[in-house]
């Protein structure tokens, strides 16, 4: 799809070289690109309670510089596979937003024609390859992906996100090991938020013990960085990049980051007992998109006006995406058949 | 018994291979291997892998030497991850390959039930139908020597159970050729569970490529009084029985669906309605199997048919034991057939 462009002081800035490396028009798309993925989720979470959107919806407001960092790196003939919470690495792909609201909205035009939901979102035009919703399981389907490409000799990257829970399924450590078996060109992306619905990580997996360090263990390289760092994380990934398409196999990354909003739906849910309001309040304020923002308006690479031209483009965008769905049909009935098998 | 000629006219109609001027006679096993060599032979995107496809005795003979034939890029031996591994072929799949996934033994399917039933059965419906998962995935069921309960399952009834896969279960070696070149042909995911017993079994096989359609059964043997509905391995002890029977004055017609998934109902209510009884013959368990699948269909469609209440010939609701004394107690065949072919005809009250 085609994305608003910022006209911001880019060409004087192009040899700036403190924002960790990344080129001030990158920088620009990632920003802009996390803006997309906050006002698409803000807006679900605005009409959720409408009953419009009848699936379980898990937003990653909050961690929208993973999403934005890996995918602004990637190819646009690489693949990538998601999670359940999926709709920021969807975006970030270039996936179609209108296919993805009338996905939720369970319209025919959404992207898997009404079918899969919030979490089960595709768009093979861009290389989004699928989310799905068992935790865990579509590493293996990477892997089988990057395979491929081996095989096709395509020169393309498959990458997988997967959050800090889906260490703990075994086919993770089936999957890490054929990859790193048999060389093959994934990109690892483990987001680490802390929970596994309201599961701590300290009762999933021993304190101190880091998961990109036993990722290593495999025998690919690792890495871990902050993942509410858009730049870090695009800078990160880039070297990874280089490892993977190099032909010398797979690479890990584990970027810490925070879901601001409860598991799954549109609310804030602090007051649970789970975690803390504190803890939720440290990661807001460092909000991935203020961080970015923080780091391009004191160097001139954008502006406060470029910016408000930004954000009208992106809601317009999104205005566009929810008038679409709203005014989509259902599916027939008896589309209930379609689609099991393939001729 | 040279039951793989067995009505003839039923392939020519299925296959478009005239049988009857067929000569030439195989095992189990080489028809296997041939339908392996063709597809690696036709088509790039089509490799092999399972736990020992290359080692030295090929995995019972079906994919002997196929390695070094294609190479070990296309035919490879792999870690004992079945889940990931069967995600693996499904991730190779979307993008354009058609993977074939063998295994020693279904019981080790267990381990690879999300990948399965979470992934390759739903991708294609839960993405709208866009995208098609085109996986083979191979088992060959153990019996015998105590394999016991881990060893020895067949689990088709499972598999029966889930929307979006196609369930194949060859019993002769022309059907074994025909059906797994169907199966890689396929654009589905296709699960082929083959019975180490019939690997014994050699029959007329033609040496170019076929296909046989699923979702089209077989009469295996013409009869007037009892339906048996046979699967897999169990044709076989059907046939030993209908000979038996035959002496006696017993005339019972054989169905072998072939293919589980599409199941060819036409034909099975066909036959119940000639003979008015129906009995299936699973080498699955008994509860919530495949003959409880057939008898709940032609309940609701041929109940008219029915003189007498339908039976199953199945395995007994237990584990498999180890011991011979025990495991001979726990398998249904022959015998078992024989009498419930007595028993259903001393019924009549419908």
């Amino acid at each position: 799809m085609k994305r608003p462009r910022t006209v911001g002081k880019i060409l004087e800035l192009a040899k700036d070289k403190s924002l960790h490396g990344v080129q001030p028009e990158v920088a620009i798309e990632l920003f802009q690109c996390m803006k997309l993925i906050r006002f698409v989720e803000e807006a679900i979470a605005d009409r959720y309670s409408e009953q419009k959107m009848r699936c379980p919806t898990h937003l990653s407001i909050g961690q929208e510089a993973v999403a934005a960092g890996v995918c602004l790196a990637l190819n646009p003939d690489d693949q990538v596979f998601g999670t359940h919470r999926s709709h920021a690495h969807y975006i970030a792909k270039g996936g179609n937003i209108k296919a993805m609201i009338a996905e939720i909205y369970g319209k025919a035009t959404g992207c898997s024609s009404g079918k899969g939901g919030s979490m089960h979102l595709v768009d093979l035009s861009v290389g989004f390859m699928g989310s799905t919703s068992i935790v865990g399981n579509t590493i293996p389907v990477a892997v089988g992906a990057a395979m491929a490409n081996r095989l096709h000799k395509n020169g393309r990257v498959c990458c997988v996100f997967f959050g800090d829970a889906a260490v703990e399924e075994g086919v993770f450590h089936e999957s890490a090991n054929f990859a790193v078996l048999k060389k093959l060109p994934v990109l690892f992306v483990c987001e680490n938020n802390l929970y596994s619905v309201y599961s701590p990580l300290k009762v999933r997996q021993p304190e101190g013990r880091e998961i990109w360090k036993f990722a290593a263990g495999y025998g690919m390289p690792s890495a871990h960085g902050d993942g509410n760092d858009a730049l870090e994380v695009f800078e990160k990934i880039q070297t990874a990049l280089e490892h993977i398409r190099r032909g010398d196999g797979p690479f890990f990354l584990e970027f810490a980051t925070y879901r601001w909003r409860e598991h799954c739906g549109p609310n804030f849910d602090n007051d649970l007992g789970y975690r803390t309001e504190e803890e939720y309040l440290s990661w807001k304020e460092r909000d991935p998109i203020a961080l970015l923002e923080a780091q391009l308006l004191p160097r001139g690479a954008i502006s406060q006006a470029d910016i408000e031209e930004m954000e009208r483009a992106i809601q317009a965008e999104v205005d566009e995406a929810f008038d679409f769905a709203e005014r989509s049909p259902f599916p027939d009935p008896d589309e209930a058949f379609v689609g099991l098998y393939r001729e | 018994m040279d039951w793989s000629k067995n009505l003839i006219e039923e392939y020519e109609l299925n296959s478009g291979i005239d049988i009857a001027n067929e000569t030439r006679k195989v095992s189990y096993t080489v028809a296997v291997r041939e339908a392996l060599d063709y597809a690696l032979a036709e088509d790039e995107s089509i490799f092999v892998m399972g736990q020992g496809v290359d080692d030295p005795s090929g995995m019972f003979g079906i994919t002997l030497d196929l390695d070094k034939k294609y190479g070990s890029h296309r035919v490879f031996d792999t870690p004992l991850s079945e889940n990931a591994l069967t995600g693996i072929a499904i991730g190779a799949s979307l993008t354009g390959m058609r993977p074939v996934y063998m295994h020693n033994r279904p019981d080790f399917l267990l381990m690879a039930m999300d990948q399965i039933v979470n992934h390759a059965s739903k991708w294609s419906y839960m993405f709208g139908g866009h995208i098609s998962v085109p996986i083979v995935i191979h088992a060959t069921v153990g019996r015998g020597w105590g394999g016991a309960a881990q060893h020895t399952q067949t689990l088709q009834g499972l598999f029966m159970h889930v929307p979006g896969l196609h369930l194949v279960m060859p019993s002769t070696p022309f059907d074994a050729k025909g059906l797994i070149l169907s199966a890689i042909a396929d654009n589905n995911p296709t699960i082929i569970i083959e019975h180490r017993w019939l690997y014994r079994q050699s029959g007329h096989v033609p040496e170019g490529p076929y296909a046989i359609p699923f979702g089209r059964g077989v009469v295996r043997r013409i009869g007037k009084d009892v339906t048996i509905v046979a699967i897999s391995y169990m044709v076989v002890e059907a046939m030993q029985a209908a000979e038996e029977l035959s002496a006696e004055g017993i005339n019972v017609e054989i169905i072998d669906p072939r293919t589980l998934k599409p199941l060819d109902e036409e034909i099975i209510l066909q036959s119940v309605q000639k003979t008015g009884r129906l009995i299936i013959a699973d080498t699955g368990w008994k509860t919530g199997g495949v003959g409880a699948e057939i008898a709940a269909m032609v309940a609701e469609k041929g109940f008219e048919y029915l003189k007498a209440p339908v039976k199953r010939v199945a395995s007994l609701d237990i584990p498999t034991p180890a011991c011979y004394v025990l495991e001979d107690r726990f398998y249904a065949g022959k015998a078992n057939i024989v009498s419930c072919c007595k028993e259903i005809l001393s019924v009549n009250t419908y």
